[in-house]
């Protein structure tokens, strides 16, 4: 029954609306995982931006992907929570590690194991729109245990002119979407972060886009 | 719409099909005839064409409101292409909020047949609207700028399309065989048409450059053939679709020629300033909504215009 709302939920709402009246335009589309487990790693702008994602992967394959995401704004009430979880399909971590406490992780190491597609934002927060913020290693310890899962780098534009924190009421931007080569995890946190960092450089280049301030 | 109105409507879709089957034809014994070659672009180009003559023959044969809600949303994907290629301000967010709400209000006189409002809606009410909507935001810095090319990007994207969708409004004529429809086919038929036969002579025979600075590809040889392609046309169909006499059919032909071929420059500047090639990517082959109908934008108003003074 959830899943079905899931879908339904993707299927009438998600898809046509960021895909028809947002509208997108992906380059590069044959580097998305074709199955799992796979990481998914991109910029953050806006609440559409995990949506966004699920829906350039097939349809099918929805069981399979979740949004790993803070949960301290996702959980805080009750109808939030069950639709985080259950409609948008979220893991829910905590953003604080707390020492003695297990790994805040776990949660996404189980879903890893299990096969499935993670969406990871390592910024951590939206921040201001169309800027992105320095990544945190949170990424980064979380593929070290799996070095064999690929890691896809998205880069992603518009969203936050589209819908930025703080605005309830979208007003249409073309969303551009570019998606990197694979990488893997690193043992080493540093270099697997330099990694990242310098693959959403080329890019964040790729296209020269409108001025926006 | 009775039975001998829709005829002529169908015998031209027809036609445009044949040419459209003829098309594909071509491109596919030419791919065979040259395995080194790469038509794959105009192969994606031709299946984009046959989606677009499938919707837009829908749209406008079930009835006038199915043709004007397409026509709303076109101009709706064409602002939001515009609006996501230039330059914009954070502050603009609610004034852009307030032009794409224009496009139903626009379209909905188009539906009342209010021609006094539809005429003035965008170039009067929502230009002194959208400023003041943009003061009350208090951003100064950019103001003339943003306010400059909202506006302009109305004024092209729905004002100017709009007008195609006018003409479904026009009062019912029996001198019109076609009805209202009928002027909207030949209208667009034309203008794309035109694009196309500009292309292929431009292709085949194009030597000299029009205006080199704003587009490469734009030839004297290409823009002629264009134009002799489309006024014979214009005089063939107009006896089929229009009530227009022979001598206004040719000079309807020029007008939509020529207008086409301004209207494509137009966004071929724009394009060229802001530094990108395509406008979207919603139609493989084409680029985005905008660089199929930037022709539309000129030749839309002026083959209004021309038609509803000499005969509404």
């Amino acid at each position: 029954m959830i899943s079905f709302l899931r879908w339904l939920f993707f299927a009438v709402i998600v898809h046509p609306f960021l895909l028809i009246a947002i509208g997108v335009n992906i380059r590069n589309r044959e580097n998305l995982p074709s199955s799992g487990p796979a990481v998914i790693v991109a910029n953050h702008n806006s609440h559409l931006d995990a949506l966004m994602l699920m829906t350039l992967l097939p349809t099918r394959m929805l069981p399979r992907i979740h949004p790993v995401a803070a949960g301290d704004y996702f959980l805080r009430n009750r109808f939030m929570a069950w639709f985080s979880v259950n409609i948008i399909g979220i893991i829910p971590i905590s953003r604080k590690y707390i020492p003695g406490k297990p790994d805040p992780l776990m949660p996404v190491y189980d879903a890893i194991e299990d096969g499935h597609i993670l969406i990871v934002f390592p910024e951590g927060s939206r921040g201001e729109p169309e800027h992105m913020a320095t990544f945190k290693k949170g990424i980064a310890h979380l593929t070290r245990h799996f070095p064999d899962v690929p890691v896809v780098p998205v880069f992603m534009h518009g969203l936050g002119k589209t819908l930025p924190k703080g605005k309830y009421i979208p007003v249409p931007h073309i969303c551009d979407v570019f998606i990197g080569e694979p990488i893997n995890g690193e043992p080493d946190v540093n270099l697997f972060m330099e990694k990242l960092r310098s693959s959403f450089e080329t890019l964040s280049h790729q296209y020269q886009f409108p001025e926006w301030e | 719409m009775s039975a001998g109105l829709s005829n002529n409507l169908i015998l031209v879709l027809a036609g445009i099909v044949a040419l459209l089957i003829a098309a594909t034809l071509v491109v596919a014994l030419l791919a065979q005839s040259r395995p080194h070659h790469d038509y794959t672009e105009l192969e994606s180009r031709i299946r984009t064409w046959w989606a677009i003559v499938f919707i837009f023959s829908i749209a406008i044969l079930v009835d006038r409101v199915a043709a004007i809600i397409f026509l709303a949303f076109v101009s709706f994907l064409a602002l939001k292409e515009y609006l996501s290629m230039i330059p914009t301000r954070r502050s603009d967010r609610q004034a852009m909020f307030w032009a794409y709400l224009s496009i139903p209000v626009q379209y909905f006189w188009v539906y009342k047949s209010w021609y006094g409002m539809f005429i003035i809606f965008i170039p009067v009410f929502i230009f002194l609207l959208l400023p003041l909507r943009m003061v009350l935001i208090g951003e100064i810095r950019g103001f003339l700028r943003s306010a400059g090319t909202l506006h302009w990007g109305l004024m092209i994207t729905v004002f100017g399309l709009s007008h195609s969708a006018y003409l479904l409004a026009l009062p019912a004529d029996p001198g019109v065989p076609a009805g209202g429809a009928g002027l909207l086919l030949y209208l667009v038929f034309l203008t794309q048409f035109n694009d196309i036969a500009q292309y292929i002579c431009g292709k085949l025979l194009g030597r000299h450059k029009v205006i080199p600075q704003v587009s490469p590809n734009k030839t004297y040889e290409g823009l002629l053939g264009g134009v002799i392609t489309t006024v014979l046309l214009a005089f063939l169909l107009a006896p089929v679709l229009t009530p227009l006499n022979q001598s206004h059919a040719i000079m309807a032909g020029f007008i939509i020629s020529f207008g086409g071929f301004i209207g494509d420059l137009n966004i071929s500047a724009i394009k060229r300033d802001l530094g990108i090639k395509d406008s979207g990517a919603l139609l493989p082959g084409h680029g985005g909504v905008l660089d199929r109908v930037d022709s539309l934008s000129y030749s839309a108003p002026l083959f209004f215009h021309f038609t509803y003074y000499l005969y509404f």
